[in-house]
């Protein structure tokens, strides 16, 4: 009968229930150093130095690395569908933001051996609502991003061949002008002579350091795909339209209709005309790329796992080029998220585990008192002299003096190490040694130091991150030029300390996949306490906004010779 | 209305005669004083307003002439036998007391403890 009324609340069980089993199944997987409870007692195999069994140490923590390609793909399909869905309607609020796989400078050739399945990850896209969606040159390369990211959207396709367009009837413009007279009524022309030439000279100038100032400004990769459509760029791209239809409104109406003669009038008429939009590309520049060098706001990021944070401070922009620019400094500023370090050790949270029972005698409705019931255990358990924030401190002491011991062997064994080799010089070459490239002496002095610098990651939990391929990477790197141990205990810290994100290995860790999330329009400018997240799978970035404060300075004039001392004195006289 | 107004511009002194002892071959009037332009005002335990540079009573011997006459601590010293005292330096302060040719001295002094008395008399 207390069976049946019994009510188990398992609710504390519920959050880390989620992380029991990949905890026994790591720990199961990890020999001795891993565990927690053997303070000091090593247990482990004695391994061969060249694996390093990374396999049976991901089940419980890298849960993300683990799943196939073929997954994240799938998951990637899903977020782009999801993407797609939301772009179209209006009001809402989450969008995607996803970064290019390739380096700024990469060139096409390379592109088609990447692309399979992910092509959602690795393309480069240049699309209307891309950061330069006017180029006045090169339309080809556009073109042809175009052919390899076939499945795009016909809307991207619409925003860059229109701003293609527009860029190319600005640019031949001019020329147009200046070219339909010759053609249509050359006889009737008056001749022309040196103000003319002077003209044709001025226009060519003028229009080579358009062409050359738009290929600096626009014609750049495009750091990120932006969900939406910058006020600015729509903005320019209007302007332009207007300028060269008013000037063809013109032209047709005074020059074509009436067949002007005087020639030099029609030069000069393109000329202004090439003026104008150098003026406009002037605009540009300080629009696009003046207004936001200015820092206006401090941005705080907050990664939401770890509480890691940064403050950057930048100028004038609008809420999804802000998140970009934070995604460009997270991935060189913030420790890799490394999710097994967040949880406490299994030995402190196991008292909590063993939650109170609640008996709930003579009521069978327990659902609407199902609150009531957790607010009374949650009380109890606080209430309870609880000791497991001393389990937590000697953990954490032990710990600590595990990692340095292991480190302080590490430093030992690589030091030892690199005594082994040495660069090869001439005197060398007469004797008969065997003379290795880089990598096969980084190879053989590895094996020396390999156990140490296992046993190390593994005290750090460090290992899912290096394999043994980039180790001896990095080992090559330094022998080959020529660090000494010192300088490789300093790159040592590599390993030693959690690096930044980007120094790790390119496929692991640099998702482009982020999710913004925002209550504001993104396009909207950052103001003060705006607020926005950006999103992975299993943590996310919690960005706010503060106005730089308006700083007062005040001068203050200080004489030099103002600087004179007295004593103080309190003496006290009697009389 | 006016008299109230006048109050507060008039302060209550209280007039002083130390009759100097003499102890060997100096005559003494049983008191030490602080204060001086030439001091930091800060410091004075026994004034209201802490930029007076005043000279005020730091200590009363038992049984001297000046408590004798009435002297207390916290006084500020006005005015010495019709010389000033209210912007002199520490050292003048203290010549303009132990002038060798004077047996009495005649002070001018003003008491917090007497304004506050006044004050409430006027009030009520």
């Amino acid at each position: 009968k207390i069976e049946s009324l019994k009510v188990t609340v398992d609710f504390l069980k519920v959050p880390l229930g989620l992380k029991k089993p990949p905890l026994k199944e790591a720990l199961a997987a990890v020999p001795g150093p891993g565990r927690p409870k053997l303070l000091g007692v090593e247990r482990h195999k004695p391994r061969r130095s060249d694996t390093m069994d990374n396999e049976s140490q991901y089940s419980g923590y890298s849960y993300k690395s683990g799943h196939s390609r073929s997954s994240r793909k799938h998951r990637d399909r899903r977020d782009r569908h999801r993407s797609k869905s939301r772009d179209g309607s209006r009001g809402d609020k989450s969008v995607t933001i996803q970064a290019p796989g390739e380096p700024l400078l990469d060139n096409e050739s390379t592109r088609g051996d990447e692309r399979d399945d992910n092509w959602g990850e690795t393309t480069t896209v240049v699309t209307g609502t891309s950061e330069h969606s006017i180029s006045h040159d090169d339309i080809t390369r556009i073109t042809k991003d175009m052919e390899d990211s076939a499945h795009l959207d016909c809307s991207r396709h619409l925003g860059v061949s229109l701003a293609g367009a527009l860029a190319l009837l600005a640019f031949l413009t001019p020329l147009a002008f200046m070219l339909l007279p010759q053609l249509l009524w050359r006889e009737e022309l008056e001749p022309c002579g040196t103000p003319c030439e002077g003209l044709f000279i001025s226009v060519a100038f003028k229009l080579l350091i358009l062409l050359l100032g738009s290929w600096a400004l626009f014609f750049r990769r495009p750091k990120a795909f932006f969900p939406r459509v910058f006020v600015f760029r729509a903005l320019l791209m209007v302007l332009v339209f207007l300028l060269v239809v008013s000037y063809w409104l013109f032209y047709g109406v005074r020059i074509l209709d009436s067949r002007d003669r005087n020639y030099q009038g029609v030069v000069q008429y393109a000329v202004s005309l090439v003026d104008a939009l150098l003026f406009v590309h002037y605009l540009a520049v300080v629009l696009l790329e003046l207004r936001q060098l200015q820092p206006q706001f401090t941005l705080k990021a907050v990664r939401s796992a770890d509480g890691a944070s940064r403050f950057y401070n930048v100028g004038h922009l609008s809420i999804q080029r802000a998140a970009v620019w934070i995604l460009e400094n997270y991935y060189h500023d913030f420790p890799v998220y490394n999710p097994a370090l967040l949880n406490l050790p299994k030995s402190v949270l196991s008292k909590k585990m063993s939650g109170f029972k609640v008996y709930s005698l003579g009521e069978e409705n327990t659902t609407n008192n199902s609150t009531g019931q957790s607010r009374a255990v949650i009380a109890a358990a606080a209430r309870r002299r609880d000791n497991s924030h001393n389990e937590y401190y000697y953990e954490e002491a032990e710990h600590e003096r595990r990692v340095r011991k292991r480190r302080a062997r590490l430093v030992v064994a690589v030091e030892e190490a690199f005594t082994h080799i040495k660069r090869l010089q001439e005197e060398d070459q007469k004797n008969p040694r065997e003379i290795m490239d880089p990598r096969e002496a980084a190879q053989a002095i590895f094996a020396s130091m390999a156990r140490a610098m296992q046993k190390y990651l593994r005290t750090t939990k460090q290992q899912p991150y290096h394999t043994m391929e980039s180790i001896l990477q990095h080992l090559e790197f330094c022998i080959t030029h020529d660090m000494t141990p010192k300088v490789r205990r300093g790159h040592g810290k590599r390993y030693l300390t959690a690096g930044p994100t980007i120094q790790y290995h390119k496929d692991r860790w640099l998702a482009k996949q982020w999710t913004l999330v925002s209550e504001e329009p993104v396009t909207n400018g950052l103001k003060d306490g705006v607020v926005f997240v950006l999103k992975r799978q299993d943590f996310s970035l919690v960005v706010s906004t503060k106005k730089i404060p308006f700083f007062k300075l005040s001068e203050e004039f200080v004489d030099p010779k103002s600087h004179k001392f007295v004593m103080r004195l309190q003496s006290e006289t009697s009389v | 209305p006016a008299i109230t107004i006048l109050s507060y511009f008039i302060f209550f002194q209280q007039r002083i005669e130390i009759h100097k002892l003499r102890q060997g071959d100096n005559l003494i009037l049983g008191f030490s004083i602080g204060g001086g332009i030439d001091q930091d005002p800060t410091q004075n335990p026994f004034s209201e307003d802490k930029t007076d540079k005043g000279i005020y009573v730091t200590r009363v011997t038992e049984g001297g002439p000046a408590e004798v006459a009435g002297l207390q601590i916290g006084d500020k010293i006005m005015q010495v036998n019709g010389w000033d005292m209210t912007m002199v330096t520490h050292d003048q302060a203290r010549k303009r007391l132990t002038k060798r040719n004077e047996e009495v001295v005649r002070l001018l002094v003003t008491r917090q403890s007497l304004q506050k008395a006044v004050q409430q008399s006027m009030m009520s």
